[in-house]
C-alpha cells in the first residue's frame, strides 16, 4: 500500500509517520504542501507538528496549502485520510472533520502516555483493534481539547463517529484520565462517511516496543486491512 | 485605512486562559471582576483609496473563513 505523508512548514512528525508505515511493511512518501497532486497514494497521513508555527490557530494556515485541495478531492472520492495531532487540527480547520481543538484546560503542554479506548470498531481506522484492548499511546500537545457544540456532539454519538476516547488503565472514561479537557473524553473522531479520521495521540510513535508501546500498530493494521478490501480510491 | 478585528472565544468554549487571568486579577487585589475572556486583536492596513464597502465584504469573508474559527470564536470587524 502506498501512503502519502504531507509536509507543511514546521510539520515534525512526518518522519515518524513514514517510518511507522515502512516498518509495518508498506510504502510511504513525503508530499510537500505546495504540490497539487497526491500521485498514486492510496491513503494520506496528515502528520503532527507545529505547521506555520501554530500561528493564528493550529492548522488554520496549513488548511489553505495547495496540497489540501488534492486531499479534499481524495476524501470526496472516498480515499482514507488520517490526521494525527496537528494533522487532526488541520482537518478540523479544513472542515473535513467536525469540531475544533482548543487549548488544554490546564494550559499546560502534555507530553505523556495515555490510554485510549476504541469507542467503535466500525471504521477503517479501528476495525482491527481487539475487543476490549486499550491502546497505550503517547500524546504531545498544548491544544488538544476537543470541542463541538451540543448539536454536533449529539450527531457524533448518533452516527458512531467518536473513534477513540481517553480512559484509565481499566478502560473507564474518567476526568483524571482526560489529559486536556476534551468533551466526552474524545481523543479522535471520523467524518460521517467514515473515510477521514483524526486523533490527538500519536500512534506512529507507538509501533515499536523500543518506544514503550506498539499498540499504535492496531490503527495502522486497520487501515491496511481496509485498503486491501476496498476498491482503491485513486488520488487525482 | 485600517481594519480592526476583535476575536473572542465563544461562551460555550471553556476559556482557561481567561479564568487564569481572572484569578490573577483577584489575587492582585482588583475587586468586582466577574469574568475575563482572552481573545485576539488583528489590525489590517488597507491601501489608500480602497472602497470601504467592498473592503467590509471582503474582510467579513476573510474573518469568517480564516481569521476566526466560527466553531469556537466570534469576531467584530471595524473599518476606519
Amino acid at each position: 500500500m502506498n501512503f502519502a505523508v504531507l509536509q507543511f512548514p514546521a510539520s515534525n512528525c512526518d518522519q515518524d509517520a513514514i517510518h511507522a508505515v515502512r516498518l509495518l511493511g508498506h510504502s510511504a512518501r513525503y508530499v510537500w504542501h505546495k504540490e497539487h497532486s497526491l500521485g498514486d497514494a492510496e491513503a494520506v497521513i496528515v502528520p503532527g507538528g507545529f505547521s506555520y508555527g501554530d500561528y493564528l490557530r493550529c492548522g488554520a494556515i496549513a488548511r489553505f496549502s495547495p496540497v489540501m485541495q488534492a486531499v479534499k478531492q481524495f476524501a470526496d472520492n472516498g480515499g482514507l485520510v488520517l490526521g494525527v495531532c496537528n494533522g487532526f487540527q488541520v482537518l478540523t480547520e479544513a472542515g473535513l472533520l467536525p469540531g475544533a481543538l482548543v487549548r488544554n484546560r490546564d494550559l499546560q503542554f502534555h507530553c505523556e502516555h495515555i490510554f485510549l479506548k476504541a469507542a467503535t470498531v466500525d471504521s477503517p481506522f479501528t476495525s482491527k483493534i481487539p475487543s476490549g484492548k486499550l491502546l497505550r499511546v503517547p500524546i504531545a500537545h498544548g491544544e488538544g481539547c476537543y470541542f463541538a457544540d451540543e448539536e454536533t456532539l449529539a450527531k457524533l454519538k448518533a452516527n458512531n463517529q467518536i473513534l477513540w476516547q481517553y480512559c484509565d488503565a481499566s478502560g473507564n472514561l474518567t476526568d483524571t484520565s482526560n489529559p486536556n479537557g476534551s468533551l466526552l473524553n474524545i481523543a479522535g473522531v471520523c467524518n460521517e462517511r467514515r473515510n477521514v479520521a483524526g486523533l490527538m495521540p500519536h500512534p506512529e510513535r507507538a509501533c515499536e516496543p523500543l518506544l514503550g508501546s506498539d499498540d499504535g500498530r492496531w490503527i495502522f493494521e486497520s487501515i491496511f486491512a481496509a485498503l486491501k478490501n476496498k476498491p482503491i480510491a485513486r488520488a487525482a | 485605512m485600517k481594519a480592526k478585528i476583535i476575536i473572542t472565544p465563544k461562551k460555550a468554549v471553556v476559556d482557561p486562559q481567561g479564568k487564569t487571568v481572572q484569578v490573577a486579577l483577584e489575587q492582585m487585589g482588583y475587586q468586582g471582576v466577574i469574568g475575563v475572556h482572552v481573545g485576539k486583536y488583528i489590525e489590517i492596513d488597507l491601501a489608500p483609496g480602497t472602497d470601504q464597502a467592498a473592503a467590509q465584504r471582503a474582510l467579513n469573508d476573510a474573518a469568517h473563513r480564516f481569521l476566526s474559527n466560527p466553531i469556537i470564536e466570534d469576531y467584530k470587524l471595524e473599518i476606519e
